[in-house]
């Protein structure tokens, strides 16, 4: 199976967000931001590698993993990562945050589909720092295929040619299949020790939980394998943005709240105080 | 100038809760863009509940029933609602942003060649809106630069649109012929609930890691269910199979806002913050004072939960008992 696979570097989420200008020039402060690879998107090259080694033998390699981003030069830095991990090869393709909106990271991406051919194209949900959730399905409907979003695991089946992957939605998992091309935008659990099936793989198969450590051996075979760097243009990617960000601002603070001494202090509190009992 | 078509969710016969503020938005947007609101339900039995969708206070309530669409899936329903959207002259499609909503409105997106704003908190003109990011660290503003603008609607920052007036008339369109593009529905495991929904409960009782395992929950059910509220979980209480995975509140759960949040044994992580932060009143249960959950609390509580869940029970019971 050849996969690619997409990843979006972010500002740490962990880290205090810092503002700069005031009232509608107010802007985000990334200067001293420490950027890591969107969680999503590393669960993503998680998931992939799952589906293209046996790891029943040695984790013999199955398929290949590309791993596409779209930002600035120091993105290296995260795709050489992903690579360490075990991803294949690398593509980024030149572009400034500001400059992109989903649609125009969907549109660069169903070129580097149209390029690569892959059997799948595996996405995480969401970008954890703008949040749009739009990418993956955007995709899915230009390249006029299935779409699996949200998947909790993924199991191929049909001899490959299709995979059962499991959703969470509102109320409950539910399965669906999809017939191989197909777009998979990957949740949280996936990266449970049995979230991901590749037919090869025995099934009862147990992988530690989480995206796995490059090892000193992958982080040197990381060096030798390439990162192209590319463009929009060079791809014939001729989209305008769609969605601009006018202005932004920090949420209004939470009142303070006090700590309470007793559970009787706490009840009397809110039902005399705030009145929600 | 242009129409709103507003997609509504339904379930067994009844239109869901989850879709009535988007009904709301739809109404705000509709005055921006100077059209008429519909509202469209799909489904192979979308009846009863698009008779209760024509009481919402829109112009008009369009359906969309074939066999075929019995099951939910993003290829089938997609080019529906974009078909839907572009005879009634809509410049504005939107939904709420439940997972059925953020699974389907960006591929309608496309079919439309529009651009989408996602998780809309409020309406600021016709393609102008308020957003939240960094899991709600950040409240944008944004404008959609395209014709045609698609819209989905955080759950908690609008009111729900209420029956009343005048019945709207329903109009069938056909479904044409499907195409599933190599996908089909294989199956849906449920969690049955007696209690009220998540995302529109009054009162939310939700448990972490600190609880340890599954069983351990049953006090915090009997406080829900005390007060008539519904069950949530951090990330950390799901994986470990404590609850089910569809209680799970957060950036990537489900986002709550009810008057009363009650978080036991739930540290504060900012995933989960970004799920019930915009509650009205929220109370922490934690051992550790310094846990963050402590920073966004009203009412914080330090003691673990094995000692003051009881307590808590017996104080309420009492209180009930009081008031009769
Ligand atoms: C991409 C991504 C998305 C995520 N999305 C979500 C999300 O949507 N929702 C979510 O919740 N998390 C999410 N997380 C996970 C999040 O970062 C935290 O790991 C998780 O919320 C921690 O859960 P917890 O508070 O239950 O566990 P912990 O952080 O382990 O906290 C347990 C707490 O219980 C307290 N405790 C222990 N014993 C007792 C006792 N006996 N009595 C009282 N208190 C006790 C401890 O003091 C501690 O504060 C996400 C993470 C990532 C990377
Ligand atoms: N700049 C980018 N480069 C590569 N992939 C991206 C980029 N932005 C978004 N994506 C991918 O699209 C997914 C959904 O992003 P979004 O629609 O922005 O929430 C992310 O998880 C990434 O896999």
């Amino acid at each position: 199976m050849k996969i690619l696979t997409t990843l979006k570097r972010i500002p740490d989420p962990e880290q205090k967000l810092k503002f700069k200008g005031s009232g509608p020039s107010q802007t985000l402060d990334l200067s001293g931001a420490n950027w890591v690879p969107n969680q999503f998107d590393e669960y993503a090259v998680e998931a992939a590698l799952r589906l293209t080694e046996n790891a029943s033998a040695g984790n013999a390699r199955l398929g290949e993993v590309i791993v596409a981003s779209i930002g600035p030069k120091d993105v290296s830095q995260q795709l050489r990562a992903a690579l360490a991990m075990g991803a294949d090869r690398a593509i980024l393709v030149d572009g400034k945050d500001e400059d992109l909106d989903a649609e125009m990271v969907a549109r660069t991406i169903v070129a580097l589909v149209q390029r690569e051919k892959p059997d799948l194209l595996l996405m995480g949900k969401l970008a954890a720092d703008s949040e749009d959730n739009q990418a993956g399905q955007l995709a899915a409907a230009y390249l006029g295929w299935p779409q699996a979003t949200f998947a909790a695991t993924i199991e191929a089946v049909e001899g490959g040619k299709a995979l059962h992957v499991s959703r969470e939605v509102d109320n409950g998992v539910e399965t669906k299949r999809v017939a191989l091309p197909a777009v998979v935008t990957v949740d949280l659990r996936i990266i449970l020790p049995q979230a991901v099936k590749n037919g090869t793989t025995k099934p009862d198969f147990a992988y530690a939980e989480g995206p796995r450590y490059a090892s000193l051996k992958g982080i040197m075979a990381a060096k030798k394998k390439p990162i192209e760097e590319t463009t929009m243009q060079a791809l014939g990617v001729q989209s305008k943005l769609r969605v601009k960000t006018t202005a932004l601002e920090a949420p209004p603070p939470r009142k303070a709240g006090i700590k309470v001494g007793s559970v009787a202090e706490l009840v009397d509190k809110l039902k005399n105080e705030a009145k929600v009992l | 100038m242009g129409n709103v078509l507003i997609f509504v969710e339904h379930a067994e016969g009844h239109v869901r809760t989850a879709s009535l503020p988007a009904v709301t938005f739809g109404k705000q947007a509709a005055s921006h863009h100077g059209g008429q609101l519909y509202l469209l339900l799909v489904g192979a039995n979308v009846k009863s509940a698009a008779a209760e969708a024509a009481q919402l206070g829109a112009a008009g309530v369009l359906t969309v029933e074939d066999a075929g669409l019995g099951h939910y899936l993003a290829e089938t329903y997609a080019p529906l609602v974009a078909r839907v959207a572009k005879d009634k002259g809509a410049t504005l499609v939107g939904g709420t942003a439940t997972n059925l909503g953020k699974d389907l409105l960006p591929r309608v997106t496309a079919l439309l060649d529009a651009g989408m704003a996602s998780d809309v908190s409020a309406v600021l003109g016709a393609k102008q809106f308020k957003r939240p990011m960094q899991a709600g660290n950040v409240l944008t503003q944004i404008e959609v630069l395209t014709d045609v603008v698609v819209a989905s609607v955080r759950q908690t920052e609008f009111a729900p649109a209420q029956p009343g007036g005048a019945a709207a008339p329903i109009e069938a369109v056909p479904a044409g012929a499907l195409d599933a593009k190599g996908a089909a529905f294989v199956s849906l495991s449920t969690t049955k609930s007696e209690r009220p929904e998540l995302t529109d409960a009054k009162v939310v009782v939700s448990g972490g890691r600190g609880m340890r395992e599954g069983a351990n929950f049953k006090p915090l059910e009997e406080i829900a269910d005390l007060l008539g509220g519904a069950m949530g979980a951090s990330r950390a209480a799901c994986d470990a199979g404590m609850v089910p995975n569809d209680l799970q509140v957060g950036q990537t759960g489900k986002v709550v806002a009810p008057q009363l949040y009650i978080a036991v044994a739930i540290s504060g992580a900012i995933q989960h913050l970004a799920g019930m932060k915009g509650s009205k009143v929220i109370v922490a249960i934690n051992k550790d004072p310094e846990a963050p959950i402590f920073q966004v609390a009203d009412y914080g509580l330090v003691g673990t939960w094995e000692k003051s869940l009881p307590e808590l029970k017996a104080e309420i019971e009492k209180r009930k008992a009081e008031q009769r």
